[in-house]
Formats: structure tokens, sequence, C-alpha cells
């Protein structure tokens, strides 16, 4: 079979499969690209994942982009990435559909009030996890508090002052990476 | 600058792009690609950024239906941040929409890989990538919390038992114990067929 085709089916089962997303993703994409088909090896794959790890973007997309260049270049990264979210694209538009025709019964409804909140917690859940990484350099709850990194606060405490002072979230973003980058240079 | 023109300010911004022009596809595209670009961290990193941008800043849709779109996002197969960008974008501009969101979220980090690809071991130990990453970071843990601490008071100013047991049930089991949200969003999705059909929670 042709390669970019066999790339396209590929990603598209991994992206129909991969139920719970980031993490839960990485054992179905092991599965096929390491194991059966041996397009990248083992070593590789844990460098997708480091890379995942500290640039945007999720790491199926990732995955997708870094075993297409391998395979098939440039156009085999676009290949793999269309065969990723092309299940996404077909099953949300699905459920927008099903959702307009039938979301004013009361199951439905009763059933999203119930994931507004707990989406709401989520969030809050992710803020939390990212102050312990801003500051602390740690995924999961510091273990020692005073071991904390006053570059990451000092960044922290202007960016708050910016999201109040209503300044544009990509400003920030972008002036959030320059100051890193300045006080990196001066500390 | 006072409160009132503060508010003046904020209307004039939301009317200013009308979902459907040119001009609004073109802003929803921009305004994407580059959080999608300066966004390291998972779906419900980047949804919040992107909440702030569509809800806050332009209006183009409301804090209800995104967090509806969220939820439904994480519990599809695929990825979260495709999967909210498809329907956010469905949402506010329909097909047009999603094909712009998708493509706006999908080509940062294929640009991104591919040329790391190449610059894998320069990019991994450089210390001035690894600040501006870092700084980065930094800015959208701000954005996070100020959208959490938001939807909080939100919620709680509904003053309605219910959903903000949920909210802190939740909250306490993926924080403290590690339950993986998949099950969380399932259990919630169980409480809220079960008790909370009542139109005052809607």
């Amino acid at each position: 079979m042709n390669i970019l085709l066999l790339l396209y089916w590929e990603f598209c089962k991994i992206g129909l499969f991969c139920v719970g997303g980031g993490y839960a993703s990485l054992p179905w994409i092991q599965a096929a690209v390491v194991d059966d088909y041996h397009w990248i090896t083992m070593t590789e794959f844990i460098d997708i994942f480091t890379i995942s790890q500290m640039t945007p973007g999720p790491i199926g997309i990732n995955a997708a982009t870094f075993v297409g260049t391998k395979i098939a270049g440039t156009l085999g990264a676009i290949v793999a990435t269309l065969g990723f979210v092309t299940p996404s694209l077909i099953l949300c538009l699905l459920i927008t559909y099903l959702m307009k025709k039938y979301g004013e019964l009361s199951a439905i409804k009763g059933t999203l009030n119930g994931l507004r909140p707990a989406v709401v917690a989520l969030i809050c859940t992710a803020g939390l996890s990212f102050i312990w990484l801003s500051v602390w350099n740690t995924e999961s709850v510091p273990t020692n508090f005073a071991d904390f990194d006053i570059k990451g606060i000092i960044i922290l405490v202007i960016a708050m002052i910016a999201v109040k002072k209503k300044v544009s979230v990509i400003t920030l973003l972008f002036g959030s990476g320059v100051a890193g980058l300045v006080l990196g240079l001066l500390m | 600058m006072s409160n009132e023109n503060q508010q003046l300010d904020d209307a004039v911004n939301k009317l200013n792009i009308v979902p459907g022009t040119r001009h609004f596809f073109w802003v929803l595209f921009k305004s994407t690609f580059l959080i999608s670009a300066f966004t390291v961290g998972g779906g419900m990193v980047i949804i919040p950024l992107l909440k702030k941008k569509y809800v806050d800043e332009y209006g183009w849709i409301n804090d209800k239906d995104t967090l509806d779109i969220t939820a439904i996002a994480q519990s599809l197969p695929g990825v979260m941040a495709v999967n909210a960008s498809i329907m956010l974008g469905y949402k506010m501009a329909g097909f047009m929409g999603t094909l712009v969101t998708i493509l706006a979220t999908v080509l940062p980090p294929l640009i991104t890989i591919t040329i790391i690809a190449f610059f894998y071991d320069l990019f991994a130990h450089n210390y001035y990538v690894q600040m501006l990453l870092k700084g980065m970071q930094c800015g959208a843990t701000a954005v996070i919390i100020d959208v959490g601490l938001n939807l909080v008071y939100k919620l709680f100013k509904k003053k309605l038992l219910l959903p903000i047991l949920i909210a802190a049930g939740t909250f306490i089991a993926s924080l403290c114990f590690n339950v993986n949200p998949m099950y969380c969003v399932l259990v919630d999705a169980i409480i809220g067929l079960m008790l909370l059909r009542d139109p005052k929670y809607n």
C-alpha cells in the first residue's frame, strides 16, 4: 500500500481510539508506530514525549508530525496529522448536529448541567498544577514550599496584573516569554 | 480609566467584529493560531486561553456554551484541544468557523515539530529556549487562574447547592486522588442526568 495512505489510515485509527487525551494516547501511538510498523525507535518515541512536554501542541499532533516527517517528509507530516484529526472532525460535527436536534431534551440539558461545574473544577485543577509548575518547577504538590523559583514568581505576578488590566491574551503570552528570556539573561 | 468607560470600551470591542464576516475569520484564525503557538500544555490549559479571547475579549460565544463544549471535547476520542476548537468554531460561525479554528490549532504544532525534528538537541538543551518557554508557562498560568476564579465566582453567585457540590467533589477527586478526568466527567454526567433536570439549573 502507498505509504502516505498507510500513514493516513494508521493515524486515523489512533485518533479514533485515543480516548482521554494527552497521556492516554501514548500507548496507542506506541503500539502502531513503534511496535507494529517500526517507523520510529523507542528512543525517538521518548524524545517526542519530551519535546511535547515543552513545546506547544497536543502530543498526538506532535507524534503524527514527527513520524510523518520521518517517513515521508513534510507531506508525510501533513498527511499523518490530517489522518489524526479526521475522526475528531467527523465525531464533533456529528455531535454538534445531534445537540442542535436533541439539545432541548431535559435529559441532555440535565447531563450538561452536571458537566459544567465539573469543567470548572477541572480548569481549577489544571490552574493549580500550573502554579506548582511555574513557581516550584514540579508537576505535583511541592514537597518543599520554601524551594521556589523567584523568576517564576516575578513573571507570574506581573502576568496576573496584566490580566487584571485586560491585556490581550496573546500579548500576555508573548510578553511573558520575553520576560522569561530577559530574567534568564539577568539572573 | 473609570469603570463606566471600561464597560463601554468592552462593548465597543465586543461589537466590533461580527461573526461570519471576512474580517472575523481573519481575526479568529490569527488569535487561535497565536494561542496555539504560545501555549504549552494540554486541553484544560488551552481552553481557558481560548475562552478568554472568544468570550471575554470578543463576546463571540458565551460561558455556558464554552463549558458544554469543553465537557463534550473531553469525552470524545482524539485530542481535546482539537475537539474543542472544532466545536467552538462551529458554534461561532458554522462549518467555515470549524475549518478556520482546526487549521489554526493544528498548524502551529505541525510547523514547530517539523522544525524541531531537525534541531532536537540544540533545542532541548538550550537554556534560553527553556527560559522563553518557562516565561510563557507563567503567563498561561496567570490566565488560567483568572478564568478559573471567574468561573468559580459565577458558580457561587447562582447559589445552587448541587452544582457547587459537584465542582467541589470533582476538584478534590482530581487533585487529591488523581482520578482520571474521564471518570469524573462520566460520574458528573450521570449525577446531572438524575438530579439536575430542573430548568433552574440550566
